[in-house]
């Protein structure tokens, strides 16, 4: 036996050859023969494991159905009843210069969603016309799709030039077509190809019918596209997956998990994690049974220890201090495709995910929805039906760190969530800077509309002998946040003060019982509404929020509105720029930190100089 | 420093593998002892910095070779795993089987198998929990279902698993409809779920057979050397039951013979199961097995 039961082994450095597999996907409109052209290319290349055309042919026999290479690729059963591909396969094969993952995506508009998905994962594509048939609804839709999810090299095949004598002309003028639809979307594609995938023209070998061409033949041109290019000539960028910590294991380190999407890190790099803005520098760089190492690049997945141990959160976005800082907004304007069963509609609650991030969002606008198959804008739409591509802009409650698509793609790309699916997915255009959001639209209207009895806050004021407070404990978990609370709510209270301390469990069993716990920002939003009432009453309502940031504080105090918020910060900073009116330090003498509290309220003159 | 083509696979599967672990509360990883499962549960450590956070599920035919459970629980306890076992005990107690003569290989898969997973899975029948303070296995109290399941299902092995996902739901049934398998772009999964869906994860769908052995080699990965031949000529490419499992004629003794083996082509237009029985017994076997939750 030769292998070891070792903990830590050594890697062997062996990489005897640079074997890159590149994913082509094969796009086209129903019937016009992407699965015979996959199946003519691997039966040509002697790809197919062996028997399987003969073992196809014998069950096309049985079946008494004519063979076809298509069914090659047919797997499944329920599929070859249909006679459609029903998913994304992925078919496996090599030529001689390197191995493929040929995705046949399916062309009936109802597996839309499939095609994404196989699109999405490829370098470049290849699109099928029927020359018959010529260019089909599928035929601009898929186009327009693949230049949207970012796949620049496009070979265009045009297929069953059999069925049309292999006619020059007739190639010729489908060319002129589809060149002029793909100039639209600015597209150009690196080839056309005609080509009879039944009788293996122009497949795998050079066509004598169609001696008029001299272009490559489809294996030629999969074999010419260029490897995608890691992104390392770009800013950093690390879109946080995780927060790791394995007490448990007897490791103490505090890991930062992710991957690398775009740029290099090296240790010592300052680091900033957006949106809450916080700073850090590079400890170590991470990853099992691997070498140590002082730089790491796009596409790894190596994890991070900071000098500083700031609370830095999942779903942020780590960045190089020294380099381009992303757009951290509300809004963006995106072109989104939606492929849900229930159109998108403004009012409703979404769920956005870009990078590592995941955050409620909502429809803001819709600017225009464009047809991608006759390529004509309808501006008048409110909503986004299914297969719809539209431009429109999103909001979520809190400021997102995003780029944008067309300077760093990855992180400027976003898919959303509805019902549990994901059914919609969009680029980036712009970062929207406005000092409209829904929030301060909601504050206005509801000041506006906001109706009290005939007691004026100055006589509240005067009767209790103190103003309205909202006072805020924040800090991370087992700082002595509940602790303090109560000691303070108790010391006003016996000194005749209006005061109530509101535990914020209490939101969730009650007012926001119909509120998940991943919408925190909802929790936030209610607890400020329900201070708005509290302090409206002439109350010093304190509460306590775990790991509080600069946007909710700002919601808060937006929300709290005409009164004010105070905030008391307990331990390490939970904000990034926000400066809180009092820090004490975590688990702090509580006899103290009441004395100090209560210090900043005379401060603030919301409790007179003599009165405590 | 460009990455090669093993770095980027074990990338994609590391970042698979933290957004199951951010995603899922419930979440278990099959560990059948064979080489993808192995590469798999390296992989958990790669992505955990050497730890594994997520219980191991072991389904327990007793008719596996004998040094693969041997290899288990030295693995498990070296490793510090948290190891779970499940069994059709009443299926093996009343000798329901195909080495009984009493059941097809096909059902006999799906009776010690199938059904032992989904019933470990769900809770439903006991588990034994490797104790590593006892060094031996006790009756597991936690009954709670697991409804997130990592599996080591490559999209090369079948063309039944080249329509998969990374993260593909099921239903209660386990059952799998191919028609309407979710979106999968932008480095995004599907990770919303209606209470009680079950989800298989699989982050070694884009490795092939040779990815898998070079990456065994060039992390040094302990594996049983059953795959290896002991002197007679022949090795297991794929392991299972030994009632249903031939070995393949191979004389290559250790991992780079084995690496050389393939990239030499010599199985190249052989499936790899193929010395799996019950794949042979209907035209879609694993395919009918898959949907009854196989993995």
């Amino acid at each position: 036996m030769t292998t070891t039961l070792e903990q830590e082994s050594t890697p062997v450095a062996v990489v005897p050859e640079q074997e890159r597999t590149m994913s082509i996907v094969m796009i086209g409109h129903v019937d016009h023969g992407k699965s015979t052209v996959i199946g003519r290319l691997l039966a040509d290349t002697d790809a197919l494991p062996k028997g399987k055309l003969d073992q196809v042919r014998e069950m096309c026999r049985r079946n008494a159905k004519p063979f076809e290479y298509a069914f090659l690729l047919d797997a499944l059963k329920d599929e070859r009843s249909q006679g459609i591909t029903i998913d994304t396969a992925r078919c496996f094969f090599r030529t001689k210069k390197r191995p493929y993952i040929l995705i046949d995506a399916p062309g009936h508009i109802e597996f839309l969603k499939n095609m994404i998905t196989g699109a999405a994962r490829a370098a470049a594509a290849t699109i099928v016309i029927d020359a018959r048939e010529g260019i089909q609804e599928n035929s601009k839709r898929h186009g327009f799709m693949v230049s949207m999810l970012g796949i620049r090299q496009i070979s265009v095949i045009v297929n069953k030039m059999d069925l049309v004598d292999h006619s020059e002309d007739h190639f010729k003028q489908i060319q002129s077509d589809y060149t002029d639809f793909l100039t639209e979307i600015n597209v150009v594609p690196v080839s056309y190809i005609p080509v009879s995938a039944v009788n293996g023209d122009n497949i795998a070998r050079r066509s004598e019918a169609m001696p008029w061409y001299d272009g490559p033949t489809v294996l030629d041109q999969i074999d010419g596209f260029d490897e995608p290019q890691d992104l390392v000539d770009f800013p950093f960028r690390y879109p946080v997956q995780d927060i790791y910590k394995f007490t448990e294991q007897g490791d103490d380190r505090r890991f930062v998990a992710g991957r690398i999407t775009t740029g290099t890190l090296n240790v010592d790099d300052e680091v900033i994690f957006h949106p809450s803005g916080k700073r850090s520098r590079i400890q170590s760089i991470e990853l099992f049974n691997t070498p140590d190492r002082t730089s790491a690049s796009a596409g790894e997945v190596v994890g991070f220890t900071l000098t500083e141990q700031i609370y830095a959160h999942r779903g942020e976005l780590m960045v190089r201090a020294d380099e381009q800082q992303p757009h951290v907004s509300t809004r963006m304007r995106v072109n989104l495709f939606w492929m849900g069963k229930a159109p998108m509609v403004t009012g409703k609650t979404y769920k956005l995910k870009v990078g590592g991030l995941r955050s409620p969002v909502k429809l803001v606008e819709v600017i225009h929805v464009l047809d991608a198959s006759e390529l004509t804008t309808v501006t008048t739409k409110n909503q986004i039906d299914r297969h719809d591509v539209a431009e429109c802009i999103l909001e979520t409650p809190k400021p997102t760190a995003f780029d944008l698509e067309n300077e760093i793609a990855p992180t400027g790309r976003a898919v959303i969530v509805d019902n549990h699916e994901i059914a919609g997915a969009g680029i980036i255009l712009e970062s929207v800077i406005s000092d409209d959001s829904t929030l301060k639209e909601h504050i206005q209207a509801r000041e506006f509309s906001w109706r009290t009895g005939d007691i004026a806050p100055q006589e509240r004021a005067s009767i209790y002998h103190h103003g309205a407070k909202m006072v805020v404990l924040t800090g991370a978990v087992g700082v002595g946040k509940e602790e303090l609370a109560r000691a303070l709510e108790k010391r006003l209270f016996y000194a005749n003060f209006k005061v109530y301390y509101f535990q914020t469990a209490n939101l969730v069993s009650g007012l926001d019982s119909d509120v998940g716990s991943e919408f925190r920002m909802e929790h936030i939003r209610r607890l400020g509404e329900l201070a708005r009432i509290f302090t409206d009453s002439g109350q010093i309502f304190i509460t306590a929020v775990t790991d509080a940031d600069d946007y909710e504080v700002e919601a808060l105090e937006l929300l709290n509105q005409p009164n004010e918020v105070l905030v008391v910060n307990m331990g390490d900073s939970s904000f990034g720029k926000y400066e809180s009116a009092l820090m004490l330090d975590a688990n702090p003498d509580t006899k103290q930190a009441v004395k100090q509290v209560c210090q900043l309220l005379k401060e603030k003159n919301v409790i007179q100089q003599y009165a405590i | 420093m460009a990455m090669d083509h093993l770095e980027r696979l074990e990338a994609q599967s590391v970042h698979v593998l933290r957004e199951a672990y951010r995603e899922f509360k419930s979440l278990v990883m099959l560990w059948s002892i064979g080489k993808d499962s192995t590469v798999l549960l390296w992989l958990t450590r790669k992505a955990f910095f050497g730890h594994c956070p997520i219980p191991l599920v072991h389904i327990d035919t007793s008719f596996k070779i004998p040094e693969m459970i041997e290899y288990r629980d030295r693995l498990a306890l070296e490793w510090n795993l948290n190891m779970i076992v499940g069994q059709n005990t009443k299926a093996l107690a009343r000798g329901d089987t195909f080495p009984s003569g009493k059941l097809s290989r096909l059902e006999c898969c799906k009776a010690l198998k199938s059904e032992a997973l989904k019933h470990t899975l769900s809770g439903e029948w006991p588990r034994q929990r490797l104790d590593h303070e006892l060094e031996k296995y006790v009756t597991d109290e936690n009954q709670d279902p697991y409804t997130g399941v990592i599996v080591g299902a490559r999209a090369d092995e079948e063309g039944s698993r080249s329509k998969e996902r990374y993260f593909s739901p099921r239903d209660k049934e386990n059952d799998w409809d191919v028609s309407d398998q979710p979106p999968e772009l932008f480095d995004q999964y599907k990770t919303d779920f209606a209470p009680g869906t079950h989800v298989r994860v699989h982050p070694l769908l884009d490795w092939t057979e040779l990815n898998i052995w070079e990456y065994i080699e060039r992390e040094n990965i302990p594996i049983t050397p059953l795959y290896f031949d002991q002197g007679e000529g022949k090795r297991y490419r794929s392991l299972g039951c030994y009632p249903c499992t031939t070995p393949v004629d191979s004389t290559a003794t250790n991992v780079s013979e084995i690496v050389e083996e393939l990239r030499g082509g010599k199985f190249s237009n052989i499936a790899e199961r193929s010395g799996r029985a019950q794949d042979k017994e209907d035209e879609g076997g694993l395919e009918t097995l898959r949907r009854d939750g196989y993995m």
